[in-house]
C-alpha cells in the first residue's frame, strides 16, 4: 500500500514537473547578423528615441559612468540584485543577435532570444501593452545606437528562485499577455496619458505595491510602495501632499523635476525625469498626456481645497527657527536648514523646497525624509541645478530625529511619526550597507 | 575621479568620490579663500556655490557635484567687486573675517532669490551663518546696501 502511494506521489511529481517543463518552454529564435543601421527610416529611430526616453530605459541599462544602454545598473528587488542588460546591438553581449521577432517577443512575453525567461524586474508586465508600431520604433532605435561590448555582473538572486524556467510559474499568477485598450469613455489625451504611464514609463512599476511573489496588486494600484528604502508615494487620493497634484503641478515636476508647490525629485525617480522626461525630444503634449492621466487617478480635480490658503499657512510657518524663540529644535533647524528651504512672499521658490508642502513631511512614515538628509541629493540626481549637502557626517540619530519630529509637528497637521531615533539608525546602516 | 567646473575652468581632481567638497578645493585645488569651520554644516564658513546656489562644501562630497559648476569667493565676480564685496568693504563689515566669505555667498544667493530682502528674510536665509566676533549688524547692513545698488542696476 504505502509502496503504492509512493509511486502515485513520484509519477505525480514526474509528470507534473514534466508538464510544466512542456509549459515553460520556449523555442530559441535563430540569431541574425546585426541589421544595417541604414536598413531602419529615420522616421521610425526619431520615434524610438522619444520612446526609450518616455520609458526611461537608462533607468537600469546604464551603470553609473557607463555607456548608453550597455546596461550594468542593479535593481534591489526582495530576491536579490538583478543587473539591467546591455541591449546595445553588440553580437556577442549585447542585442545584435536578436530580430525584430525575438525584440519583439521579450518586450512583449519576458522571453529571451534564446529561450529562456527573463525576470520580471524587466518590466515586460508594462510593455505587453505597447503598440506594435512602437515596438518596431524601439528596435529601429536601439539597433541604431553604437554597440557596446560588455557584460553585467550576474544577478544575486539565490536557488532555487534564480532557475529560469520556474519563471513561467510567476507568469501563470501574475501575469496576462495583451496590448493597451484605450478607454472610450475617455478622450485622447487621457488615453494618451494611460497609454505613456501604463505601457511605456510604467509608473506601477514603483507606485503599486507587489504581493509577496513580486506581483503588483492591481486592485491596489499606484497606492504606493517602497522602492530602494525609499517610498514611492501613492499617486491616488491617498497622497498625503497638503496640496493635491494637478495636472500643472504634475507637468512642471515631470518635466523639470520640482514643483514649486510640491518640491524637487529623488531618489530611483531621478532617472525617470533626468535624461527622460526632461529631454528635447520629449514633446510637451506626452508630458502633460502623463500628468492628466495621474491628475485624474489623484482626482485632484474634485477635492475641494483653498490652494493659496494652504500656500499662505505654509509659507507663514516658513520663517519658523529663525529668531530667539529658545526652542533648540528649531535652533538646529535654522542651523542646518532655514538657509536653503525658507520661503516667502505668495509662492515658494522652485529651488527652495518647501517643506510645509513636500510630502517627505507628510507620507505616514519618514523613511523618504531621513533618506533624503542622510544622504543629500547630488547633481547627478535629483532636479536639475539642486544639489543638498549629505548630512550623515554632521547629525547623529538623535539630532536627525528632532529635526524630523519638529517639522512634522510644526509644518504639518499630521500625528506624529514613532520610533524616530530607531528608524533614523535603520535608514543610516542600509546607508552605510550599500556604500 | 571627479571633473567639475571651478570658477568656470572645467577641473578633474583625483581624491576620492566621498572626499568633502572643501578640502578638495582648498588642498587640492588650493583655493584658500573658502574656510573650515565646524565640518558638520552648522556655521556656513565653508559656503560656495553649486550650480549658483549656496552649498555648504564641508558635508557635500565632491562627487555629488560631477559636472557642475562650483563657483567660490575667489570666483564670485572677476574683479571682487561684486556689490556685497564692496558694500562689504565700505562699511568695514568684518572683524577678524574668517566667515566673511561664506556669509558673502550664501547673501548672494539670498539677492538672487529675494532682491529686496526683509529683515525677517534676511535672519531666516543667513541664520545658518555664525559669526564669532557678531558682525550681524554690519551683515545686515551690508546685504541691504548692495541689495539696494543691484536693484537700481538692474533698473537703468
Amino acid at each position: 500500500m504505502i509502496r503504492r502511494i509512493a509511486i502515485a506521489v513520484a509519477a505525480f511529481v514526474f509528470f507534473g514537473l514534466l508538464g510544466f517543463s512542456l509549459l515553460s518552454w520556449r523555442a530559441a529564435i535563430a540569431p541574425i547578423e546585426r541589421p544595417n543601421p541604414a536598413s531602419f527610416t529615420a522616421e521610425s529611430v526619431a520615434r524610438g528615441e522619444v520612446l526609450a526616453a518616455e520609458g526611461h530605459c537608462l533607468s537600469c541599462h546604464i551603470r553609473p559612468g557607463g555607456q548608453p544602454f550597455a546596461g550594468g545598473y542593479g535593481v534591489n528587488t526582495p530576491f536579490g540584485i538583478i543587473y539591467g542588460s546591455n541591449i546595445t546591438p553588440d553580437s556577442e553581449t549585447g542585442i545584435g543577435g536578436w530580430s525584430l521577432e525575438a525584440f519583439t517577443r521579450a518586450i512583449r512575453e519576458g522571453v529571451s532570444r534564446d529561450g529562456s525567461h527573463l525576470f520580471a524586474a524587466f518590466p515586460f508586465n508594462a510593455y505587453t501593452e505597447l503598440q506594435d508600431d512602437d515596438v518596431k520604433a524601439l528596435y529601429a532605435y536601439l539597433m541604431t545606437r553604437p554597440a557596446v561590448s560588455a557584460t553585467v555582473p550576474p544577478m544575486t538572486v539565490p536557488f532555487p528562485l534564480n532557475v529560469r524556467f520556474l519563471q513561467e510559474g510567476w507568469k501563470i499568477l501574475c501575469f496576462r499577455s495583451g496590448r493597451y485598450r484605450p478607454d472610450p469613455a475617455k478622450d485622447a489625451q487621457w488615453n494618451r496619458g494611460a497609454y505613456l504611464a501604463q505601457a511605456v514609463s510604467d509608473c506601477g512599476g514603483c507606485h503599486t505595491p507587489r504581493n509577496a511573489l513580486g506581483g503588483e496588486r492591481l486592485r491596489d494600484a499606484y497606492s504606493g510602495a517602497v522602492v530602494d528604502n525609499w517610498i514611492a508615494p501613492p499617486l491616488t487620493e491617498a497622497n498625503p501632499s497638503p496640496i493635491p497634484w494637478t495636472q500643472e503641478q504634475l507637468f512642471s515636476y515631470l518635466r523639470t523635476g520640482v514643483d514649486p508647490l510640491h518640491g524637487a525629485v529623488a531618489a530611483t525617480m531621478t532617472p525617470t525625469i533626468r535624461d527622460a522626461l526632461d529631454l528635447p525630444v520629449v514633446p510637451d503634449s506626452d508630458v502633460r498626456a502623463i500628468a492628466l492621466y495621474v491628475s485624474d487617478i489623484d482626482r485632484a480635480g474634485t477635492r475641494e481645497l483653498n490652494v493659496e490658503a494652504v500656500t499662505r499657512e505654509a509659507l507663514k510657518n516658513s520663517s519658523l527657527g529663525s529668531g530667539q524663540d529658545y526652542d533648540p529644535d528649531a535652533d538646529l533647524y535654522a542651523s542646518a536648514c532655514l538657509s536653503c528651504h525658507y520661503n516667502t512672499g505668495t509662492v515658494p521658490l522652485s529651488a527652495r523646497p518647501e517643506l510645509a508642502l513636500n510630502s517627505a513631511l507628510s507620507l505616514p512614515e519618514p523613511t523618504n525624509f531621513i533618506q533624503a538628509v542622510l544622504r543629500g541629493i547630488g547633481s547627478t540626481e535629483g532636479a536639475r541645478g539642486l544639489v543638498m549637502p549629505a548630512y550623515a557626517s554632521s547629525l547623529n540619530d538623535a539630532e536627525l530625529a528632532r529635526l524630523a519630529a519638529y517639522l512634522r509637528r510644526t509644518r504639518t497637521t499630521r500625528p506624529p511619526w514613532t520610533d524616530l531615533e530607531n528608524k533614523v539608525s535603520v535608514v543610516r546602516r542600509e546607508l552605510a550597507a550599500s556604500h | 575621479m571627479t571633473t567639475f567646473n571651478l570658477n568656470g575652468h572645467t577641473v578633474a581632481v583625483r581624491s576620492p568620490d566621498d572626499a568633502p567638497l572643501l578640502w578638495v578645493i582648498r588642498d587640492e585645488l588650493g583655493l584658500t579663500g573658502t574656510k573650515f569651520g565646524c565640518g558638520i554644516g552648522m556655521c556656513g564658513a565653508c559656503t560656495v556655490h553649486v550650480e549658483g546656489r549656496a552649498t555648504r562644501s564641508c558635508i557635500t562630497a565632491v562627487g555629488a557635484v560631477a559636472g557642475a559648476e562650483v563657483t567660490t569667493i575667489e570666483g564670485l565676480d572677476p574683479q571682487g567687486k561684486h556689490p556685497l564685496q564692496t558694500a562689504w568693504l565700505e562699511l568695514q563689515v568684518p572683524q577678524c573675517g574668517y566667515c566673511q566669505s561664506g556669509q558673502i555667498m550664501q547673501a548672494a544667493t539670498l539677492l538672487k532669490d529675494y532682491p529686496d530682502p526683509s529683515d525677517r528674510d534676511i535672519s531666516a536665509v543667513m541664520g545658518g551663518n555664525v559669526c564669532r566676533c557678531m558682525t550681524y549688524i554690519r551683515i545686515r547692513k551690508a546685504i541691504k546696501l548692495a541689495a539696494s545698488r543691484m536693484r537700481g542696476a538692474t533698473h537703468d
